[in-house]
């Protein structure tokens, strides 16, 4: 939490904020190794794309996630709030003939930050303590509506029949998941890219400075309680956008994208990859995902022992996640690659 | 309505046997310990495991309950929750939701991911019937019991030596150690009574709560609801919040059961607005 992401190496200290922004924002090495492993995934895996889209829409979620807690410095138990959310808005609109992908998207992602925006006003005040409770407690209340009202999420059933149009009308979506990874990978692109635009942005800076000291950053003239609301609103967007694409993928929502374990798997894997790096949530959902493959397939039914480890032992041993061990790592060596994973 | 009422208090007084624990933890060190359930589902199944499987008597089974859990509790917190007491509440939450997964599938790995079932010796069961309504003996026996550790409790804090270097403790540690309190020993001390209580309501929930793997995060919910709710900084928010929200909690499903666990959560959001610091806060710390 005290660590302040240093992403240039001193010697090339930028002159100015403006300097900072734009040498945070130039793609490196590490940016476009990543994005071509995600598409030679496609080619390499053909058999487990439905693994690779949800850790698409995984990362996508952890991402959304990382823009509150690792940038504004927000504590979220109830992220799944607007994970469901965007999840039934995507889903009900398809069962009601509504099959246009991209608009129902564009939907899923507007009612949750809806629901974002609505809330986050209950996340103003108070202690780490009172956000982690009334964040959890508005999620938990999210979960109850949604198994109450039946009629319209289907309740503990579950939401059936949701039958989508083909993407662009000519891309259907296959048994195989081809179309499926494909979308999901491209609106995870789009949404990094908005992502790291914002947080590129003075905006963003400006969000960092909150996390560190809200008090100095209002005595400096940043509107806090603005920026706070903006950015819960934002986040909250994308973790429905992420919902959606769970929704529209898998053609079918049920009331545990809304649940406790899937805040805590989205927290997770952030603390896992690294939270306030931008690649933190991606990375963490790479190896979140594979992981929990690799134990399911030893012990089907205990592998959440084993996850429950890792939490611990992260906690205890490797607070910056995968990046901050991988970062320590290339600091030790000769600085040669001293950007390795700062975004 | 005499019924709803006294199951009411029975359930408000075992949550708050079971969440008097984590208001300790976190009033006294501020520490976030999401798996104090998992201490009182350690109580539950040590129960059960004694009682169906060595056949122990179940009013012997009420303070081995306790004083395992306690003993667990003293390891777990020396070895290691004493590495994140300066660690921001985050790590905490991490860390023991991290332990409340391994606890589940601990168990489930152990003793199957069914419910558990006990039989009550035969003088705790059966109804007893007063002024038109029935009451059930075993909930009459949880209120004597948990009225009884309530009394001793705030006696015990109040009146006792312990109890004095405690409050000194939490209101100033450094002042505290510096008149030769050991404010470590101290916290182990109570942290380990805090986990023995939850292992006792635990024990002592089986029969009414029920019992299997899913219960730290179940009741998770409930605990915090208490403590947040009740404030940390005595015994007597926590108590009051519990008897609200068991008689909360019981009377709604009687009443108005469409709107089920609606209520709890509305109440806690909004009692957190208004109150960040709890019903019952001391005014500033």
């Amino acid at each position: 939490m005290t660590r302040v992401e240093t992403g240039a190496p001193p010697a090339a200290a930028p002159a100015s904020a403006a300097a900072l922004l734009r040498e945070r924002a130039r793609w490196s090495l590490f940016d476009l190794l990543f994005w071509a492993a995600a598409l030679a995934a496609f080619f390499v895996f053909p058999l487990r794309l439905p693994l690779l889209t949800e850790i698409a829409i995984l990362g996508l979620f952890a991402l959304s996630i990382d823009l509150l807690l690792g940038y504004a410095g927000i504590v979220s138990l109830g992220h799944a709030a607007f994970f469901g959310a965007g999840a039934y808005a995507a889903g009900i609109l398809a069962q009601h003939g509504w099959g246009e992908p991209i608009s129902g998207l564009a939907a899923a992602g507007l009612v949750a930050a809806a629901l974002g925006f609505a809330t986050s006003f209950l996340v103003l005040r108070g202690s780490d303590l009172t956000r982690l409770m009334v964040t959890l407690g508005v999620a938990m209340m999210v979960l109850e509506a949604a198994n109450k009202a039946a009629w319209l999420t289907g309740g503990a059933d579950g939401l059936n029949g949701v039958v989508m149009d083909p993407v662009f009308g000519v891309f259907e979506f296959d048994l195989f998941g081809h179309t499926a990874y494909w979308y999901a990978l491209a609106v995870l692109f789009l949404c990094f890219l908005a992502i790291r635009r914002i947080v590129n942005a003075p905006f963003g800076l400006v969000l960092r400075g909150i996390q560190g000291n809200a008090l100095r950053m209002s005595a400096v003239g940043a509107p806090v309680n603005r920026h706070l609301v903006a950015v819960y609103t934002l986040a909250a967007g994308f973790a429905g956008i992420a919902g959606g694409l769970l929704a529209q993928t898998t053609q079918f929502v049920s009331l545990d994208v809304l649940n406790f374990q899937r805040s805590a798997e989205g927290l997770l894997v952030l603390i896992i990859g690294g939270s306030g790096v931008l690649y933190g949530g991606l990375v963490g959902a790479v190896a979140f995902k594979l992981m929990q493959e690799w134990l399911s397939n030893i012990t089907t039914q205990y592998w959440q022992f084993w996850l429950g480890a890792a939490l611990v032992l992260l906690v205890l041993f490797a607070r910056g996640g995968l990046l901050g061990l991988a970062r320590r790592f290339l600091r030790r060596r000769p600085a040669r690659s001293e950007r390795g994973g700062a975004a | 309505m005499l019924t709803i009422l006294f199951d009411g208090v029975a359930y408000g007084m075992l949550l708050f046997v079971l969440a008097c624990g984590l208001a300790v933890t976190l009033g006294l060190m501020n520490f976030v310990n999401l798996a104090h359930g998992a201490f009182a589902m350690g109580g539950g199944y040590l129960t059960v495991v004694l009682m169906n499987r060595l056949g122990v008597p179940f009013l012997l089974c009420l303070p081995a309950a306790f004083l395992l859990t306690a003993a667990v509790g003293v390891v777990l917190e020396r070895t290691l929750y004493v590495r994140l007491y300066g660690k921001t509440h985050l790590d905490q939450v991490l860390f023991t939701i991290g332990l409340v997964f391994m606890a589940i599938a601990a168990i489930d790995y152990f003793m199957g991911a069914q419910q558990q079932l006990i039989t009550l010796p035969a003088f705790l069961r059966g109804q007893l019937e007063i002024l038109g309504g029935s009451i059930g003996i075993y909930r009459l026996f949880i209120i004597a019991i948990c009225g009884a550790l309530v009394v001793v409790l705030q006696l015990g804090l109040s009146r006792t030596r312990f109890g004095s270097r405690l409050r000194a403790a939490v209101d100033q540690p450094d002042v505290a150690r510096g008149l030769g309190i050991d404010v470590n020993r101290l916290f182990a001390a109570t942290f380990a009574l805090g986990s023995g209580l939850a292992g006792l309501g635990g024990a002592l929930g089986v029969d009414v709560l029920g019992l299997d793997p899913t219960f730290p995060l179940k009741f998770m919910i409930y605990f915090l609801v208490v403590v947040t709710v009740g404030g940390t900084t005595s015994l007597i928010g926590p108590f009051v919040a519990s008897l609200v929200l068991g008689l909360g909690d019981v009377a709604g499903k009687y009443f108005v059961p469409e709107f089920g666990a609606f209520m709890i959560y509305t109440m806690m959001v909004a009692i957190l607005i208004v109150r960040p610091q709890g019903l019952f806060a001391r005014g500033s710390r």
